[in-house]
């Protein structure tokens, strides 16, 4: 992996970042529901919304408006939001580290489950245990992160009321939190009662996202993982007595996981979107569930660095999931 | 092919197809509930009595067998609801479901087929595309045009082209090279003719697969936008507005929730299942 070449790829994701930018921003201009009004009481006279109208910047023509939106944005000041009176920047960084922490905890539970259903699944090849997971994959693939969400809610939130379903951790705990990684922070600072919390109230929304991205990862790894066992260094290890278990390990999976990485990459950026939808059916204070509030009161300045943070967010994940691929495959490097 | 059945009548092995059977008696029950609505439902929809409200379904302690299923915090059948949120369900499935095929397939096959510029400004187009987030982009693109029916039905044609304009363009650049096409251009047939009366036929069989599967798709996001308040006005009964008020009686009345979820889960499978079916039907190389 050399340098050129990362920069090069990051260089290719800015005019996906700037049609991103420049979709989002005309597209929310021509809403029409006004931000200003909704901000305002009933008792507002027609000169103080005029003048929060120019505090705003919303009384310009829209080609002048993206103009000082673009010359902000390149100083990385993102506006002020309209709904919460703070920087948008702010806002976002002090919400980011809730969701990214609730979307690692996701993808380490899918691809953790993927690999043992895809290696369960191809070592009992042919015999019913496999069709008994190909049936599991079939359903789980099919429903999507939001019903499970609530049908998770449902089983184990009210059927059997065993797990928490709203919020990020007990509010019985007070925890003066310096970044926000709840999980990381209370770790290295030993708090671990934090931490069992955090982690008891991120089981069902982590275990929701999870659970797609789980099934179609699982069923990629399991069909490349099959390819793999026709080809013939497997029939040569198995005939030179290794077993069959030895051999999926350490030489069948290795191949198998170049094809179906490239294939599942852009199912991890689907569970990073899903986070949306997740964290409000959780009350899960991310920027999933901000956005959701950002679009109900039409805070255009908010609503813009949130999709602009979710773009940024799925190109890192698609350059990562490349870096993992070359790492796997050597022959790669050198393109 | 070696499935001795091949030759059987195409209708024939896709019911005889355990999964794409199952998909078509889900498909046929919610196309009944749409159709039958007015007849099936034992109450108005909207009807309210709020001397029955929250009652639990009638096999359950307190239930009342007026009300087979219970009633909601205004005493509204949640019976009839469930029927008439079919309704509504269906109708953004096929809708939403036939644009969005349409817009997708016809920029693929234009892409696939003449390659080129047109494959080039087509496929930077889905790209782009693919970089938003889809839930977010569907709120937003809602927000923007007003809740309704029709904004729902115009945001999932406008998120989901994609899916067909990538998979359409693949095959169509498959079957570009295949000997009929060549046949077709040497008898001297225009390429317009060509891409649309002998092309096009061939992709009917991945597009009804595609179709199937979005419709599924369809449903999830009309529950979804409805569950954020941006579908129809929360007094039309819709899966999704069902969930929405199911959601704030959860521990009172859990099954104003659990019902709805019960039918978009069903419905979500059905399709998922009937797509998969007659995909294994009619497509052998994909048989493992």
């Amino acid at each position: 992996m050399s340098y050129p070449y990362l920069i090069n790829r990051l260089l290719l994701a800015l005019p996906t970042l700037a049609g991103a930018v420049t979709i989002t921003f005309i597209l929310l201009r021509v809403v029409p529901g006004d931000p200003i009004a909704m901000m305002t009481g009933p008792g507002a006279t027609e000169a103080d919304i005029a003048q929060l109208r120019a505090h705003y910047g919303l009384d310009q023509s829209i080609a002048h408006q993206f103009v000082i939106y673009l010359s902000q944005l390149i100083t990385g000041d993102l506006g002020t939001s309209i709904s919460l009176r703070q920087n948008v920047g702010e806002l976002i960084a002090g919400r980011l580290p809730v969701t990214i922490e609730l979307v690692v905890i996701a993808m380490l539970i899918a691809v953790g489950f993927a690999l043992i259903l895809a290696l369960k699944g191809t070592f009992w090849r042919g015999r019913w245990p496999e069709r008994l997971v190909d049936g599991f994959i079939g359903v789980t693939v099919a429903i999507p992160d939001f019903l499970w969400a609530l049908s998770l809610i449902l089983i184990l939130g009210v059927a059997i009321p065993i797990m928490p379903i709203f919020g990020r951790m007990d509010l019985t705990i007070s925890f003066d939190s310096w970044t926000n990684f709840y999980l990381t922070e209370s770790l290295l600072r030993g708090r671990f009662e934090v931490t069992r919390s955090v982690l008891y109230h991120m089981v069902l929304p982590a275990v929701s996202l999870a659970l797609p991205l789980m099934a179609i990862t699982a069923r990629v790894l399991k069909s490349c993982l099959n390819a793999e066992m026709n080809r013939e260094y497997v029939t040569l290890a198995r005939t030179q007595g290794f077993g069959r278990l030895k051999v999926i390990y350490s030489q069948a999976l290795r191949n198998a996981l170049v094809p179906a990485t490239a294939l599942s990459g852009v199912q991890f950026t689907f569970l990073i979107g899903g986070t949306v939808l997740v964290e409000r059916i959780f009350g899960y204070p991310g920027i999933g569930n901000m956005a959701i509030d950002a679009v109900i009161n039409r805070d255009l300045p908010l609503i813009q660095g949130l999709v602009l943070t979710f773009a940024i967010l799925f190109i890192l994940v698609n350059l990562l999931i490349d870096l993992f691929i070359t790492f796997l495959d050597p022959r790669l490097r050198h393109v | 092919m070696s499935d001795g059945r091949a030759d059987l009548p195409l209708t024939y092995r896709i019911v005889h197809e355990p999964r794409a059977l199952f998909g078509l008696c889900v498909l046929g029950l919610m196309f009944l509930a749409a159709v039958l609505a007015p007849w099936l439902s034992p109450h108005d929809p909207l009807e309210q009595d709020l001397l029955s409200s929250f009652l639990p379904p009638s096999w359950k302690e307190n239930g009342d067998p007026v009300f087979f299923l219970g009633t909601d915090n205004l005493g509204r059948d949640i019976a009839s609801r469930l029927i008439y949120g079919a309704r509504t369900a269906l109708i953004v499935a096929l809708i939403a479901a036939t644009m969005a095929a349409l817009l997708g397939t016809v920029l693929g096959m234009l892409a696939g087929f003449y390659g080129g510029k047109t494959d080039m400004l087509i496929s930077r187009a889905v790209d782009i595309w693919m970089s938003f987030p889809a839930v977010l982009l569907s709120i937003v693109l809602v927000a923007v045009m007003g809740a309704g029916l029709h904004a729902v039905i115009i945001a999932i044609v406008i998120i989901d082209w994609t899916r067909f304009c990538r998979v359409i363009r693949a095959e169509t650049m498959v079957q570009k090279e295949r000997d009929y096409v060549s046949s077709a251009v040497t008898i001297g047939l225009t390429r317009v003719r060509i891409l649309f009366q002998e092309v096009f036929p061939n992709l009917v069989p991945l597009l009804i697969v595609l179709l199937t599967l979005e419709m599924g798709i369809a449903i999830v996001v009309e529950t979804i936008l409805s569950f954020v308040g941006l579908s129809v006005a929360s007094d039309t009964p819709t899966w999704g507005n069902l969930i929405q008020e199911g959601r704030q009686y959860i521990h009172q009345a859990p099954w104003l929730l659990g019902l709805p979820v019960a039918c978009v889960v069903m419905a979500v499978l059905g399709l998922n299942a009937l797509g998969d079916g007659i995909k294994e039907v009619i497509d052998p190389e994909t048989r493992q």
